[in-house]
């Protein structure tokens, strides 16, 4: 009996190791799952309007969290539109007009290209951890895939969701479905991801739906039709100047 | 016997200035505010329809029901077969095509960098089509204060006030910040050739207007339009004939939607009549029932002072009437001659009040009244020039409560003739 007592107090001592991993870690790890310092994407955004069905592709690249250049690709009345984001700035470059406008005050509450995406979306800091204190609150099979369901609470104030729920795959540390909430606890958005996909030992979302529940319509898809990690990005491109290039 | 009275009348002035002043002053402001509300209803409609929603309106069903937040995803498409069809069908309205919009205008220092921005609300309106009836509609040509109308794609009207305050001049160039109907943003350059007052504060402000060619290529919305209206060509808005036009357009057009199987009938278009439109009907229901009860409140307070008059006129005339009796005058005589002579003290009150009070709201039919100081942050469609309006009815409105009040009141006053005592009659003479 005597030879168990080390074992039990081990146990006793640390309850959480029988319980799984914080819900701090896994946001942690889903964070070291998605970021790299520098990224290219190349996306669609199939936006289900009211009315019609139209595709906006695009191309960004990204440094650290704080810094993307986006152009728009398709379709020709978009074709040229670059957007540039540096820190909590936000600038959208216009070929027809040659101008560059910054995206400030409730035009930041606009949506991005007709999409179920606003500005203000583009311009949180998408490391989780930042901004959110996360917690487990339950287990859960989602598409055949075992996931951990984490409240996320804001640790600011003045942040667009206040509470976030986010299903994360347990092998794979990548966010499967996320419920965004205001601060009043009114659902405002809803993320499904229907495919995945690896890249450099990273699991990805490949596809997802993106929908604004406040509006009608069937939401808005993104797929990412190619991503590159740690890829070689010249530092002009972060430069107002860039953007008329 | 009228003239005999009317002698009396006249010679006898404590026993007609009163009652006549009375009568005129009640009789003239009753005509006055007739006048006035008649000329605020009427401007506040004539402003709703030319600026927002026209005799009639045609819209998709989807935008009608959100048309306050103008939803112009949802806006009409094929506006050109759509105007053939309303011009040939309904001849007797003037037809335009309109695209409201609000956005931002950015107006470029000399680098391109914004120097300033604040937001606007647009129309989209044909500015160069001859046949266009909107350059008499919104009264453009006279609006302008500085620079002049757009003959020219790319060009840009903006309210005078919203200009001043940004200091843009005619010939510069400012940059639109829209939506375009897909939801994406728009961006397009505009030179600010003119500004505009229309008198109407919550157009003033921030109103920006260019043709709707212009409007259709920001926005990405070719051949569409958020609204057609419908204009009759006397420019007088009737609500029957607005009703009748809209009943047979809906009704034709639910045909055509039944008939289409599989077509989306929520872009639809329907047609809505100026009374029906931005709640105005509970509006102009609320000014009619609050209008007749005033005039109704007026009159009654009117009566109330006449009758009291008249019980003082009694009182005053209380020995005149007793000797009248004593001499063997008959009391329905002496009742139906106090009645006579209120009915002349009412006409001649009322003849004169109804010519003063007339003479009034026509001043202010011609030269009206500046509420712009009091309207300074308005959203109303409302004119800050707000001319009275006279009517028929503004010649009777106030003739026959003057002429009724004085006969009421000596009518109940008088009754007193009939309590008097003939054998007490010496004994209060002697007293």
């Amino acid at each position: 009996m005597t030879r168990h007592y080390p074992v039990l107090l081990l146990l006793a001592a640390f309850p959480c190791v029988a319980q799984g991993p914080s819900g701090d870690e896994i946001l942690a790890k889903v964070d070291r799952n998605m970021f790299s310092e520098k990224k290219i994407v190349l996306s669609r955004m199939i936006v289900h309007g009211r009315r019609e069905t139209r595709t906006v592709e695009s191309k960004s690249w990204q440094r650290g969290t704080s810094e993307s250049f986006t152009e728009f690709l398709a379709p020709a009345r978009e074709k040229g539109t670059k957007m540039l984001k540096l820190s909590d700035m936000l600038w959208e470059f216009s070929p027809s007009t040659d101008r560059t406008i910054m995206i400030s005050g409730h035009m930041l509450r606009q949506s991005v290209m007709g999409s179920d995406l606003s500005y203000e979306d583009m311009m949180e800091d998408p490391h989780l951890p930042n901004q959110y204190s996360a917690a487990v609150s339950s287990e859960e099979a989602l598409g055949g895939r075992d996931c951990w369901v984490l409240d996320l609470k804001a640790k600011k104030q003045d942040i667009a969701y206040g509470h976030r729920q986010v299903w994360v795959d347990k092998e794979r540390f990548v966010v499967l479905k996320e419920n965004l909430y205001a601060t009043s606890g009114r659902l405002l958005k809803t993320a499904e991801v229907r495919d995945v996909m690896h890249v450099q030992n990273r699991w990805l979302a490949r596809t997802l739906l993106y929908r604004d529940v406040l509006k009608d319509g069937e939401g808005t898809e993104f797929h990412v039709d190619s991503v590159a990690f740690d890829a070689e990005i010249p530092d002009y491109l972060f430069s107002k100047a860039a953007l008329r290039r | 016997m009228i003239a005999f009275l009317l002698k009396g009348l006249l010679r006898d002035k404590s026993r007609s200035l009163f009652p006549l002043l009375i009568v005129f002053m009640g009789v003239l402001l009753t005509v006055v505010l007739h006048a006035w509300l008649n000329g605020s209803i009427t401007s506040l409609v004539l402003a709703t329809a030319h600026f927002t929603t026209g005799h009639v309106r045609v819209m998709t069903k989807s935008y009608a029901k959100e048309s306050d937040q103008i939803p112009n995803d949802l806006a009409l498409l094929g506006i050109d077969s759509l105007m053939e069809g309303l011009k040939r069908d309904y001849r007797d309205l003037l037809w335009t095509p309109r695209i409201r919009f609000g956005g931002l205008l950015d107006l470029p220092d000399e680098k391109g960098e914004t120097r300033a921005q604040t937001p606007v609300s647009g129309m989209g309106v044909d500015l160069f089509s001859v046949e266009s009836p909107e350059l008499s509609i919104l009264n453009i040509r006279d609006a302008v204060v500085r620079g002049r109308v757009p003959r020219n794609r790319g060009e840009m009207l903006m309210g005078e006030e919203g200009a001043r305050k940004l200091n843009i001049q005619p010939g510069d160039t400012a940059t639109l910040i829209g939506s375009t109907m897909n939801g994406s943003m728009s961006v397009t350059n505009f030179v600010i050739v003119g500004t505009l007052r229309f008198g109407v504060v919550a157009m003033d402000r921030g109103t920006v207007i260019a043709d709707i060619s212009d409007i259709r290529q920001a926005l990405d919305m070719q051949d569409g339009a958020g609204e057609i209206l419908g204009f009759f060509r006397d420019d007088v808005y009737n609500d029957g004939r607005a009703s009748a036009v809209a009943s047979d357009f809906n009704s034709r057009h639910a045909l055509i939607a039944s008939g289409a199987k599989g077509q989306d009938t929520a872009f639809s278009p329907v047609m809505g009549t100026l009374r029906l439109q931005s709640g105005l009907a509970d509006y102009l229901d609320y000014i009619d029932l609050y209008s007749g009860v005033i005039i109704g409140v007026f009159v009654l307070a009117m009566s109330v002072v006449l009758w009291n008059a008249g019980l003082t006129g009694s009182l005053r005339r209380y020995g005149e009437i007793g000797i009248r009796l004593a001499v063997g005058e008959d009391r329905r005589h002496i009742y139906i001659s106090l009645l006579v002579e209120s009915l002349m003290i009412g006409f001649i009150g009322s003849m004169l009040g109804t010519m003063a009070g007339l003479a009034i709201a026509w001043y202010g039919e011609l030269k009206g009244f500046d509420f712009g100081a009091v309207m300074k942050s308005s959203t109303l469609m409302f004119p800050n020039l707000v001319r009275a309006r006279i009517t028929p009815f503004t010649f009777v409105i106030g003739f026959l409560p003057g002429l009724l009040a004085t006969f009421l009141g000596t009518a109940i006053s008088g009754v007193g003739i009939y309590r008097r005592q003939t054998s007490e009659l010496f004994k209060e003479l002697e007293s």
